[in-house]
C-alpha cells in the first residue's frame, strides 16, 4: 500500500516541474511542522534516531529540536522538530518558537529551506487550514498525512494525488509509528524540491473561510472521514467514569510506586553487588596509598552509591513514557483540573507540573505553553516542589533504612511504597499551597481558560520509549561522571586534610568534618548531625549528591561494615531526624540547574532568589517541627 | 473586546454548551469571549454552523469533553457558558 502512495507522490513531484538542484555546499535545513499530537516527533525520531521527547500530549515539544537525517549516498539533512501549532498566529511562547523559526527570525538559526507538514489523517478537515498558512510562506513544502494505519482501520480514505493537485505540492500518506511510507519523506529530503504551485488560498485570518476551503479541498480529494475511534471511547467510559476514573487513577499511581520499589530491587542489588565487589577487587590489587584511597574511598563509594539508583530511575521514566505516549495523561489532566483550579492554577499548569515529576528543568521550560504571564511565573515557582527523580535515591535510601517493609494496604501496597507515595503527595501539597498563596497575593490575576485536546489512545512504540530511556541513562551517567564525580573528589580531599603523619586524619578532625561541625548547631534542631551537614552542603549542587557524599563519608570511616550505607545511617540518625531529612529534601531547593533555568526563563535573579529562600525556609521550619514531634 | 460571530441565526437564544446533556448534539451559533481565545476555540473546531456534542466529563461534571469537528476538546463550564448554540 505504501509503495503505491510513493509512486503517486513521485509522479506528482515531477509533474510540478521547477526542480532546482540540491545545494551542494550548505546542508539543507528542513522544518517539521504540524498541529499538536499529529506525530511530528515520532517522525522526527524515525528520521534521525536522535533523542527527542515524543508524547501523546499537547504542548510537550516546547523548544525547537535539531537532528540529522543520515541519507546514504546524499548529504545529511538537518531537521528541526517544532512545537505543535494549530495556526501560524502565535499566542503562547512555544507557538512563537515555531513562528520565528519558520520566518527565519530565530536567532542563531537560519530560515528553513523546506517544510514537512505533518497532519493527522484521521482529522483532515480540522488540520488542513494550517497547510494554507504554511503554503503562503512559499517554501518548498511536503504534506505528510500521518496515522495511515489508524485511518484505514477506521474505514477512512483519501486520494493522495488529488489532494496534491489541490494543494499544488506533493502529499504522502504515511504512518510514522509503523514506518509505512516513511521512505517518501526521505525521498523528499534528498530529491529536488520545488516551490508549491500557486493555488487559490483562503484569506488566512478569516477562520470560517479557511474551514470552508478545507472542506472543499478534502471533499475534492475524496476524503472519507474515519469512523469515531471506538476503543478510545470505550476506554474513556472507564477512565473518565465518575467513580471508576479516579479509582483507576489512584490504582495506576499506586502500582507505579510499588513496582519502582519491589520491581527494581533485584536490579539494584545486582548493581550494588557489582560495584561493591569490583571495589574490593581493586582494593586488593592496589598498594595501600593515597591514590587507592582517592579511587576507592572517594570516587568508587561516592559515584557507586548514586549509580545503584539507575534501574529505579529508568523504571520511573518507563512508566511516565508509557502514560504520556498512550494518551492517558491528557485524561489525568482533565481529572486534576478541579484541584488545580482550587489552587488558582489551570489545567495547563498541570502539564509542566507532571513533567516536574521527572525533572524540574524541562518542566519549567514547558511552562511556555501558558499564555498568562502571572500563571506562568506561579507555575515556575511551584514546579520544584514536585518530586523529581533526583529525590528518588535520597528517599529510597532513607526509607529503606528506617521503614520496615510490611503489607500496608492489602497485599499490594507495602509500607515502603506507601511512605514513598506519601512524600509525593507532600510535595504536591506544598506546590498547591504555595500556588494558592501566590495567586491570592503577588501573582493575582483573572482565571485563565482551560482548553485541552483529548488525543485518541495509542499504543506506545518501543522505538520512542527506548530512545527516551537511552536518553535518560545518558543524562544520569553524565551527571554521575561530572557533578557527582567532581564533588566526590573535592570531598575526598576535604576529608583527607590536614594530614597527620602523612595519613588522613580521623574524619571528625578533617576539613570536611570541621565544616560539618561548624554548621551542626544550625541543623541540630532538625535532628541532623555534622555528617548529614556535609551532605546538605554538597547537595546544593544536586539533590542526589548527598547519597554519594554519605557513601564517601561512611566509606572512609575505619569501622566500616559490609551492611553499608543503610545500616550506617540507621545507627547515626534518630527516627525523627530521618523524617526531618525526608521533609527537608521534599521542600528545599537543592539544584543548581533548576535555579539557572528559572533565571533564564524569568529573565533575572529576582525570582530564583525568592524561590530559593522560600523553599529553604519552608524546609527548615517543617523539618524542625517534624523532628520535634517524633523525638 | 468581544467577538461575536453569527451565522444567519434568527434571534439569539441563551442556550449554551454548558446546558448540553450527555451525548446531546446541537449547532454552534456564536462565541462571546475575548477575541484571542475565541479564535483559538475556532481553530480547534468550535466554528459557527458546526455540530457539537457533549461527552465525558471529569468527576463532578467539570471540565467536560466536547466532540467537535472530529476532535475531542475539554473545556471548563465557565468557558462553555459563553459558547451559544441553536437547534439544527
Amino acid at each position: 500500500m505504501s509503495d503505491c502512495h510513493d509512486c503517486g507522490h513521485a509522479k506528482t513531484a515531477s509533474a510540478l516541474g521547477v526542480v532546482p538542484p540540491p545545494k551542494a555546499t550548505v546542508q539543507r535545513l528542513v522544518a517539521i511542522v504540524g498541529p499538536p499530537n499529529s506525530g511530528k516527533s515520532t517522525l522526527f525520531n524515525r528520521l534521525t534516531g536522535l533523542r527527542q521527547k515524543v508524547a501523546n500530549f499537547p504542548g510537550v515539544t516546547v523548544e525547537h529540536r535539531l537532528g540529522k537525517a543520515h541519507l546514504p549516498g546524499h548529504h545529511d539533512v538537518d531537521l528541526i522538530d517544532l512545537p505543535g501549532v494549530y495556526s501560524l498566529q502565535p499566542r503562547s511562547e512555544d507557538e512563537r518558537v515555531t513562528f520565528d523559526v519558520l520566518n527565519g527570525k530565530k536567532s542563531g538559526l537560519r530560515a528553513p529551506d523546506a517544510v514537512v507538514v505533518v497532519l493527522d489523517s484521521t482529522n483532515l478537515g480540522r488540520h488542513l487550514p494550517l497547510v494554507a498558512s504554511i503554503l503562503s510562506l512559499r517554501l518548498p513544502t511536503f504534506v505528510v498525512l500521518n496515522m495511515a494505519d489508524d485511518l484505514r482501520q477506521r474505514g477512512g480514505s483519501v486520494e493522495v494525488e488529488s489532494l496534491a493537485n489541490e494543494l499544488g505540492t506533493p502529499v504522502a500518506l504515511i504512518s510514522a509509528s509503523t514506518g509505512e511510507g516513511v521512505s517518501s519523506v526521505l525521498r523528499f529530503l534528498t530529491g529536488g524540491i520545488a516551490i508549491p504551485k500557486p493555488v487559490e488560498l483562503p484569506v488566512l485570518n478569516d477562520l470560517p473561510a479557511c474551514r470552508q476551503w478545507a472542506r472543499r479541498v478534502s471533499n475534492d480529494s475524496g476524503y472519507t472521514r474515519p469512523a469515531p475511534p471506538v476503543w478510545t471511547r470505550r476506554l474513556d467510559s472507564v477512565f473518565l467514569h465518575p467513580f471508576w476514573g479516579p479509582l483507576v487513577f489512584i490504582l495506576v499511581v499506586g502500582a507505579v510506586f510499588q513496582t519502582i520499589f519491589t520491581g527494581a530491587r533485584p536490579l539494584m542489588e545486582g548493581v550494588q553487588a557489582a560495584i561493591g565487589n569490583s571495589g574490593q577487587w581493586l582494593r586488593a590489587l592496589m598498594p595501600d596509598n593515597m591514590l587507592r584511597s582517592l579511587l576507592i574511598d572517594g570516587i568508587w563509594s561516592g559515584v557507586g552509591a548514586v549509580l545503584v539508583f539507575l534501574p529505579q530511575i529508568l523504571l520511573l521514566f518507563l512508566f511516565i513514557a508509557v502514560l504520556e505516549d498512550s494518551g492517558y495523561l491528557a485524561r489525568a489532566a482533565l481529572i486534576a483540573d478541579r484541584t488545580m483550579a482550587r489552587a488558582g492554577l489551570q489545567g495547563k499548569s498541570f502539564i509542566p507540573l507532571l513533567s516536574a515529576y521527572a525533572c524540574a528543568v524541562p518542566a519549567i521550560m514547558a511552562t511556555r505553553t501558558i499564555e498568562s504571564k502571572r500563571d506562568r511565573i506561579a507555575t515556575i515557582l511551584v514546579a520544584p516542589f514536585m518530586t523529581c527523580s533526583a529525590r528518588l535515591p535520597v528517599y529510597t535510601l532513607i526509607i529503606a533504612a528506617f521503614v520496615p517493609d510490611k503489607p500496608f494496604i492489602g497485599p499490594f501496597i507495602y509500607t515502603r511504597a506507601a511512605a514513598m507515595m506519601g512524600l509525593y503527595v507532600l510535595g504536591f501539597a506544598a506546590a498547591v499551597f504555595t500556588a494558592r498563596v501566590l495567586k491570592s497575593s503577588i501573582l493575582k490575576s483573572e482565571r485563565t481558560p482551560f482548553v485541552l485536546e483529548m488525543p485518541a489512545y495509542r499504543m506506545p512504540t518501543w522505538n520512542s520509549i527506548g530512545l527516551r530511556l537511552l536518553d535518560r541513562s545518558k543524562a544520569f551517567l553524565k551527571r554521575a561522571g561530572t557533578v557527582i564525580l567532581g564533588v566526590s573528589v573535592i570531598l575526598w580531599i576535604l576529608c583527607s586534610v590536614p594530614m597527620i603523619d602523612g595519613k588522613a586524619p580521623p574524619i571528625e578532625q578533617s576539613l570536611a568534618g570541621t565544616l560539618g561541625r561548624a554548621i551542626e548547631p544550625l541543623i541540630k534542631p532538625l535532628g541532623f548531625n555534622w555528617k548529614i551537614g556535609i551532605g546538605l552542603i554538597t547537595s546544593l549542587a544536586a539533590r542526589e549528591v548527598i547519597v554519594g557524599t554519605l557513601g564517601t563519608i561512611y566509606g572512609m570511616e575505619p569501622d566500616r561494615d559490609a551492611a553499608g550505607l543503610q545500616a550506617a545511617l540507621h545507627r547515626d540518625l534518630t527516627f525523627g531526624g530521618a523524617l526531618a531529612l525526608l521533609v527537608f529534601f521534599a521542600f528545599s531547593m537543592q539544584c543548581m540547574s533548576t535555579l539557572a533555568v528559572v533565571r533564564r526563563e524569568t529573565g533575572g535573579w529576582k525570582w530564583p532568589i525568592i524561590q530559593f529562600t522560600y523553599m529553604g525556609v519552608l524546609a527548615y521550619i517543617c523539618g524542625f517541627v517534624v523532628n520535634r514531634i517524633w523525638s | 473586546m468581544q467577538l461575536s460571530v453569527k451565522d444567519g441565526a434568527v434571534g439569539i437564544s441563551a442556550w449554551t454548551l454548558a446546558d448540553l446533556r450527555d451525548n446531546e448534539e446541537a449547532m454552534l451559533d456564536h462565541i462571546e469571549l475575548p477575541t484571542d481565545f475565541a479564535l483559538r476555540l475556532m481553530e480547534l473546531g468550535f466554528l459557527p454552523g458546526h455540530p457539537v456534542s457533549a461527552a465525558h466529563s471529569a468527576p463532578g461534571g467539570d471540565p467536560r469533553v466536547f466532540r467537535v469537528d472530529g476532535g475531542e476538546i475539554a473545556l471548563r463550564r465557565e468557558t462553555a457558558r459563553h459558547i451559544f448554540l441553536r437547534k439544527h
